[in-house]
């Protein structure tokens, strides 16, 4: 399967990938997949609080190249973004934006996941309720 | 200059030797006729042909030539050993015994036979990916027709204990079959010394033509016989209908020939060539040889760079044709049946690459291969969130991942 030229940009020159310090406040983790499932995702947010927007944003990923691109992909979107507007990000955007292919739908899902997840996570550390998050 | 991609994918398939080539090329030109055509010699041409191959086809496997039915392929021998050994002995018994880690012509046949009334036991593997002689035996019946076992395996290159397997298969009067696509033309396949009875190779893992395939069938001590699954003009002693198809079954008997010639060579030489970058691979932190060490096919190895995705690496290295366990692109996310088999974990057999040197590979391009691999994962482990963890100790396996 020929990935797209997007996927390959990403991967060959990938955004953000790096560590945010999980122990600060206004840092949020979201790890999701599984070593046995072939994908992994941490996507990590920093957020200034007085105007509730995403001013930095790191990924690792573990798997395929539209994994990686996916995540990459979802950093560079939301730095700048308010946490609201980072959880309207669907991953049919992502989809459309990296042109992944239907068997590589669920790379999108994963990272749509990794979004919601790091903001829960930050929303759980400043004394918010969690997030209901959906699992695929 | 080194021309890019590399191609190291030889166990799906090898090139053509341009000696195959020129011995076939008269038979797709001039030499047209039918093989079965008996009254003129535009026939006699082709069939000579033909019979030219049986011969150094015999010569390779120490065979009757007249043991030989031509197939279209190895997955064709396989459907054609199997199915037909089931209906031609049903009287006799329907149980027929074979390994998790064959390839799938032969487990998708057996799980025909299955719906068709047949019972089938697959032996399960240890961690080199040999069956246990013992289980065999235990797993013998009255009923047992069959013990069909490959000879070296497509992913991993481990070769199994062939004439002890024979051996037993023979004590309980059961025949015995192997899938030899990846061990004829690679390593020395002897059907009289390994007790073969029925044996399955394709011509075009050995340098030969796609679409040409054998199935070797024992005429004497037993005398064999495989019901035909193709119904037609009686081709083949009857075992096999279809117009023969004679200029890839010259390729592939000029393919055993050279085959023969030049065995010991290649073995020597692709050997040499995997160990070095098998040795060189396993440098890398975190690296682990799939499959036997000890008991394999000269041209291949199977390894696995932990918290590296295989797909995800293939990419990485694309200036290599490799292939990996991984199969991200499949609905199921489901890694390689055959690694899981050894009793990789699935995180494992996800991280893993396959490589197939052939006769053309040059030590030039596994200098480049190694080169290649090596930054690809040192890079794609600075991406991985599990190469972190790892580094900082954290133990995977006491995570709750979050299954999608």
């Amino acid at each position: 399967m020929a990935y797209s030229d997007k996927v390959i940009d990403h991967y060959s020159n990938p955004r953000n990938v790096g560590t945010l310090d999980k122990s600060k406040k206004n840092v949020g983790t979201g790890l999701v997949g599984a070593p046995e499932c072939g994908d992994v995702m941490r996507l990590q947010i920093e957020v200034d609080e007085a105007t509730n927007t995403i001013t930095d944003a790191k990924f690792k990923t573990f798997g395929c190249g539209s994994a990686i691109a996916s995540s990459s992909l979802a950093t560079e979107w939301l730095k700048g973004k308010t946490v609201d507007e980072a959880l309207a990000i669907d991953n049919m955007e992502i989809v459309e934006e990296l042109a992944l292919p239907p068997v590589k739908i669920h790379c999108s899902v994963l990272a749509e996941d990794a979004i919601k997840s790091a903001i829960s996570d930050y929303r759980v550390k400043n004394g918010l309720p969690a997030l209901e998050l959906a699992h695929h | 200059m080194l021309k890019l991609p590399i191609y190291l994918d030889n166990n799906a398939t090898t090139p053509l030797d341009p000696r195959v080539l020129e011995a076939m090329m008269p038979y797709l030109t001039d030499v047209f006729g039918n093989a079965a055509s008996r009254n003129h010699p535009f026939g006699w041409a082709a069939e000579e042909g033909v019979d030219y191959s049986r011969e150094q086809i015999a010569k390779l496997i120490n065979c009757d030539p007249k043991e030989i039915i031509f197939t279209s392929g190895a997955t064709e021998s396989d459907n054609l050993g199997i199915k037909g050994v089931f209906e031609m002995y049903s009287q006799k018994g329907n149980h027929i015994i074979t390994a998790t880690t064959e390839h799938k012509a032969v487990l998708d046949t057996c799980k025909h036979i299955e719906k068709l009334g047949g019972r089938v036991t697959y032996l399960p593997v240890n961690e080199q990916g040999l069956i246990s002689l013992e289980e065999l035996e235990a797993a013998m019946t009255p009923q047992t027709i069959l013990v069909t076992i490959m000879y070296g395996n497509n992913e991993t290159g481990t070769i199994q204990p062939i004439r002890e397997i024979a051996k037993i298969a023979h004590s309980h009067g059961a025949l015995f079959m192997t899938d030899a696509t990846q061990a004829v033309g690679k390593i020395p396949v002897d059907v009289i010394a390994d007790g073969i009875d029925i044996m399955a190779f394709t011509a075009h893992k050995m340098y030969g033509p796609k679409g040409v395939g054998a199935l070797y069938v024992r005429r004497k001590n037993p005398r064999v016989k495989v019901t035909a699954q193709m119904d037609g003009g009686g081709h083949e002693r009857g075992m096999r209908s279809g117009t023969l198809n004679v200029p890839g079954i010259v390729g592939l008997g000029k393919a055993c020939e050279l085959a023969r010639l030049e065995m010991a060579a290649d073995t020597a030489r692709l050997s040499a060539m995997r160990d070095r970058l098998e040795k060189e691979l396993t440098t890398l932190e975190e690296s682990y040889i799939n499959g036997s060490v000890e008991h394999r096919l000269p041209h291949v190895t199977n390894i696995s760079f932990k918290y590296v995705e295989g797909e995800g690496l293939m990419m990485g290295v694309k200036d290599l044709a490799v292939s990996s366990g991984s199969a991200c692109t499949s609905a199921s996310l489901e890694p390689s049946y055959v690694l899981k088999a050894l009793g990789l974990s699935d995180d494992l057999a996800h991280s893993s690459l396959r490589f197939g040197l052939s006769r053309f590979t040059t030590d030039e391009q596994i200098d480049y291969a190694i080169g290649h691999v090596k930054e690809a994962v040192t890079k794609l482990r600075e991406m991985s969130p599990l190469w972190e963890m790892f580094k900082e100790g954290v133990d995977l396996s006491k995570i709750e991942w979050a299954e999608h």
